[in-house]
């Protein structure tokens, strides 16, 4: 699966939260962009991770603050 | 920079909400005239929030032992179990918690927030992961938070969303499942059989806290797991004395062989005062006082049933279908009406807690009532009638 390939999957699963219909790019941001909750976004990863069948551990939350940035995580553990 | 400007929106959370003279970060119990009424501005009040669940704050027997306890000991130990601050009494506690819970071992901690932040940032390591339920209590994230291991988090109850993550877990990785007999917000009950069930076949270690059960669920109130029969699934259980047994502090009981180095390990529990040895006399008395009264469980579930029941009669929106414990709890449509209705409910005579998001699981607003075995058949009365006249108030469709 590419990164582009990841990204529109993730671009759907954000959809429903996207409460404010902001124009979703790679750079956009969960917190600032999106002003979402950090309960919503664990929920998020968790809908991310029945998706692609992986795992990310909440202690990388810190380091996810953009789509690009979780999709490049989901490219990484689908090896 | 001012460190605090973090913290505005807090702040402009808190302003927006439309509280006229009292708020529920802020309400303050000027004299406390029994288990179930207090003083709160100028008013006397039924207290439906306090998680004194078994009644002991002011029970006999623990009054009398933490006087005694005064006298023969002092104000406090001043230092650590593990250097100045083991007495006798602090022995004496974990055999009778072991014996309560018929384990072998047992290891007291100062809060039972401390007790879930110890157990859990030591038993799992760098290379282990700890599986969590979604809406676990906060001393369960800030346990894994303090530790090294990897924190998969599962959908709240949701047998299907743990067994895919733990399927997904290196088969020989150390594993630890975290689970709550009761969660302390809703007040629902976990499918600890299956849970526990499903932890052990992917080789997991479990932890399973206890807080909200001791005393009143089980033959013996061992929680919800002597209910489900799955104590033998059960390694570690953690508990509380804030709730049932009526003081403060924490314990972690367990059958594990090797449980006793843990006080050697354990960060929580070495780098900090141990329990004074009034509220260790206390926790002994009350907890042998719950298990010689058995009047005191089934009060609570009477209790527990007839509010449920006079609450949804009533017309309210009920978190659980049914009473599944002591914690009832009654969801509102948004915060400001949850707003509204809290200090209302509170003008009308009845403190409860205020839950709203992002503190609440699923983003919901509730007013939770967390009720005692010594509230009179009159006072569940007094708080439902209270509820409606609440309601009518604020010209809420029932």
């Amino acid at each position: 699966m590419t990164n582009e390939e990841i990204r529109t999957k993730i671009y759907e699963l954000i959809t429903p939260l996207n409460k404010k219909g902001i124009s979703l790019k790679p750079e956009t941001t969960f917190a600032s962009d999106l002003e979402l909750d950090s309960l919503t976004v664990m929920d998020l990863v968790a809908d991310i991770e029945d998706e692609f069948d992986i795992l990310l551990p909440i202690n990388k939350l810190p380091e996810l603050e953009t789509i690009q940035q979780v999709a490049d995580a989901v490219e990484e553990d689908l090896g | 920079m001012d460190l605090l400007d973090k913290f505005d929106s807090i702040i402009e959370l808190r302003k927006s909400l439309p509280f006229e003279k009292a708020d529920p970060f802020t309400v303050v119990m000027e004299k406390v005239l029994s288990q179930t009424k207090a003083v709160i501005d100028g008013r006397e009040t039924v207290l439906a929030g306090t998680n004194n669940y078994m009644g002991m704050t002011f029970n006999e027997n623990a009054l009398n032992a933490a006087k005694q306890a005064i006298d023969d000991f002092g104000t406090g130990t001043t230092g650590s179990r593990v250097l100045n601050g083991t007495y006798s009494s602090h022995k004496e506690l974990e055999s009778v918690l072991a014996d309560f819970y018929n384990m072998d071992h047992c290891m007291v901690f100062s809060t039972g927030y401390q007790a879930n932040l110890g157990m859990i940032s030591t038993l799992a390591g760098k290379d282990d992961y700890i599986i969590i339920d979604a809406d676990s209590h906060a001393s369960i994230y800030d346990g894994c938070a303090l530790g090294n291991a990897q924190i998969v988090r599962f959908k709240h109850n949701d047998l299907d969303s743990l067994e895919k993550r733990l399927k997904r877990l290196p088969e020989d990785a150390g594993k630890l499942v975290v689970v709550e007999g009761i969660y302390s917000m809703i007040g629902d009950t976990a499918p600890l059989k299956e849970m526990l069930e499903i932890s052990k076949k992917y080789g997991c270690t479990t932890l399973v806290d206890e807080a909200h059960s001791m005393g009143f669920c089980g033959p013996n109130g061992r929680g919800i797991m002597e209910i489900e029969g799955v104590e033998h699934l059960t390694d570690f259980v953690v508990g509380t004395f804030s709730k049932s047994v009526g003081t403060v502090g924490g314990f972690c009981t367990s059958n594990h062989p090797k449980m006793d180095i843990l006080r050697s390990a354990c960060r929580p529990y070495i780098f900090t005062a141990s329990l004074p040895p009034s509220v260790i006399a206390s926790a002994i008395a009350a907890i042998q006082t719950i298990k010689a009264e058995p009047w005191r469980a089934e009060k609570l579930w009477e209790n527990a049933h007839a509010l449920h029941k006079g609450l949804l009669d009533a017309g309210f929106d009920m978190a659980t279908e049914k009473a599944e414990s002591p914690i009832i709890a009654v969801k509102l449509d948004d915060i400001l009406m949850a707003t509204r209705f809290w200090e209302t409910l509170l003008n009308n005579g009845v403190y409860v807690n205020m839950a709203i998001p992002p503190a609440t699981p699923s983003g919901i607003n509730l007013m939770r009532v967390s009720i005692s075995a010594v509230h009179s058949s009159e006072e569940i009365q007094e708080i439902v009638n209270a509820f409606v006249k609440t309601a009518r108030d604020l010209q809420m469709q029932l």
